[in-house]
């Protein structure tokens, strides 16, 4: 490994975030792929993968809400922590830092909204038959 | 680059001055401050549709090994300017970071203490500005500032090698002569040369008002130990000295690759200082037995900003980073940053008027100036540590005593990480200092080292 990495290193299946934890910051993935898991009734459902220059964890920025899903490192992966404190005080000043962020936010509505009605046309599909 | 007519989108002599599609933009400098001017002017432009043509002018080649390719600091990239870029998707790789710096080694003549990062996560970054020193030996990393340049022209800036001979206003407009006899105008002309550029007395002739910063001298030098040598001596830790050495404020030794960066900052820095520092055993103990202190690889004595610019801007004009406002002694890149945003984000949705800089821009520089009159405050803290041996015992029995016991509650170590780091206002730090807490377990510290021996064994033992 180089002397000069940033951040944490993650080894394959290390969790970043564990689903219904406290959160106080927000991760930014510098190398590699982690994937974004949700369990439910015992049993884990891998809903998205992130790779370098993602941002993940964002909602505990803005909500006091225990974490929606588990990321796990899927290969060894390294990510950046950015605090709420650190991330909040900047935003205070500089509101369009915050752009990124909802731009990530707005593609990940987008994705859902896509994959919703993909879910709904199988059902409707399927109630048909 | 001929001297060619120029069709301006602004109109001449209206009360607003804004720049419109095919505005041209100058930016004087090519270090942090330039290139992050440059690079969010596009950015932010873009998102409302403005196309415009900027020129970034740098006679650096950061490629270039030696002080003749380096804008001299000392090359810290602090954990909250880590953060930020990396929430702005401008992500520093490997290849740029020389070392990331998980610990603070705090060394005094009574002890030294190990300060870990808060979250046992390297979030601060050791880089060379330039190439590297001029006896480089391997090109294993890139230049901090070629990096961000790199992302300024990717943007879509256009680099202008050459050397500011002058600079007036012509028509309304900033004009810019280069050594060469070339000439050019622009609608918004940003300066980012530092303090150290003999063409900041240039605008200071203009008649624009500008008046430069205060500075002071700094002392900064590289060692060539080899990066397994670092690793096993110096490590990715940032080792900061509060020593009672006559005119010395300030003095760090930074791990980067193959080099260790000494920085040094005091009164009127001279040769005798250097060595006094050099000689001082707790300096020695960080570098490997065969270690020579004459052996030096590089060395320069820039100066730094101490009290920023009354007023950074003027019509079309505008002053980032270190010639206009800086915070004191640390995070001067982060300051960089803060700036070069604040003025990009101000000359497109609010004009290049000096009116817009004064209420959109001019803030963030009063906030800066505000935190550093602060941090002189803090500042004091370790200044009356220096002489005093009691309080310097104390500092080290109260971090101690944080760093061996487990929770959050570690008042000492943050104020000091926070202050050697840059990581959080000064205002943060200095009212941290306030709180009850910290002023009880301070004075428990202090009533304890009244009393005990020096405990120099039981620092030395942390340290290890």
């Amino acid at each position: 490994m180089s002397t000069g990495t940033l951040g944490r290193v993650y080894e394959d299946g290390e969790l970043l975030l564990r689903q219904g934890d406290v959160g106080d910051a927000m991760y930014v993935i510098q190398e590699g792929e982690v994937e974004i898991l949700v369990e439910r009734d015992g049993r884990e459902t891998v809903v998205g993968v992130a790779h370098a220059g993602d941002m993940l964890g964002e909602m505990a920025i803005f909500l006091h809400e225990r974490r929606s899903a588990t990321v796990r490192a899927k290969g060894r992966a390294r990510a950046l922590t950015v605090d709420k404190k650190n991330f909040l005080r900047r935003i205070n000043e500089d509101p369009s830092i915050a752009f990124r962020l909802v731009e990530t936010m707005s593609r990940r509505v987008r994705d859902l909204s896509k994959e919703l009605a993909r879910l709904k046309q199988e059902q409707s599909g399927g109630q048909g038959s | 680059m001929t001297h060619r007519p120029i069709t301006h989108p602004l109109a001449d002599g209206g009360p607003e001055l804004k720049l419109d599609d095919g505005a041209r933009v100058g930016v004087v400098g090519a270090g942090p401050a330039g290139s992050l001017f440059a690079y969010f002017l596009f950015d932010i432009a873009g998102r409302v549709g403005l196309d415009l043509h900027v020129d970034i002018y740098e006679s650096r080649d950061f490629l270039q090994p030696s002080p003749q390719g380096c804008n001299m600091c000392g090359g810290i990239v602090s954990e909250s300017l880590v953060q930020n870029l990396a929430a702005e998707g401008l992500n520093l790789p490997p290849t740029v970071v020389q070392r990331g710096i998980d610990a603070y080694h705090l060394h005094m003549d009574v002890g030294s203490v190990r300060i870990e990062t808060p979250l046992h996560e390297m979030r601060i970054g050791a880089v060379h500005r330039g190439a590297g020193p001029k006896d480089l030996r391997e090109r294993d990393w890139e230049s901090f500032d070629q990096h961000l340049l790199e992302r300024a022209l990717g943007k879509g800036a256009n680099l202008v090698r050459g050397r500011v001979d002058g600079v007036s206003v012509e028509g309304g407009r900033p004009l810019i002569k280069l050594r060469t006899g070339e000439q050019a105008t622009y609608d918004l002309l940003a300066v980012a040369t530092g303090v150290n550029s003999p063409v900041l007395k240039t605008f200071e002739a203009a008649g624009i008002g500008y008046l430069p910063p205060a500075v002071t001298k700094t002392f900064i030098r590289e060692y060539y130990l080899g990066r397994d040598v670092i690793s096993r001596t110096v490590g990715n830790s940032m080792h900061v000295f509060l020593l009672n050495i006559p005119r010395l404020e300030f003095a760090a030794l930074i791990p980067k690759g193959d080099y260790v960066t000494i920085c040094m900052l005091g009164d009127d820095i001279d040769n005798a200082l250097v060595q006094a520092f050099l000689d001082a055993p707790e300096v020695r103990r960080c570098f490997p037995p065969e270690w020579r202190a004459e052996a030096k690889s590089c060395q320069c004595m820039p100066h730094i900003n101490v009290r920023g610019t009354e007023r950074p801007y003027a019509d079309r004009f505008v002053f980032v980073g270190d010639c206009g406002m800086t915070r004191l002694y640390k995070d001067g890149i982060g300051a960089a940053y803060r700036t070069a945003k604040a003025a990009a984000r101000t000359a497109v949705h609010e004009g290049v008027s000096a009116e817009a800089f004064a209420r959109h821009y001019g803030p963030v520089c009063r906030a800066i100036a505000a935190d550093n009159v602060m941090g002189r405050l803090a500042f004091v803290f370790t200044r009356v540590a220096q002489r005093l041996t009691v309080a310097r015992r104390a500092i080290l029995l109260m971090t101690l005593a944080e760093q061996q016991r487990a929770g959050d509650r570690r008042r000492m170590s943050g104020i000091l990480w926070d202050m050697f780091s840059g990581s959080a206002p000064y205002r943060d730090i200095f009212m941290r200092m306030l709180h009850p807490g910290f002023a009880a377990g301070f004075a428990w510290a202090f009533m304890k080292s009244l009393w005990q021996a020096p405990f120099r064994g039981r620092g030395q033992e942390a340290l290890q």
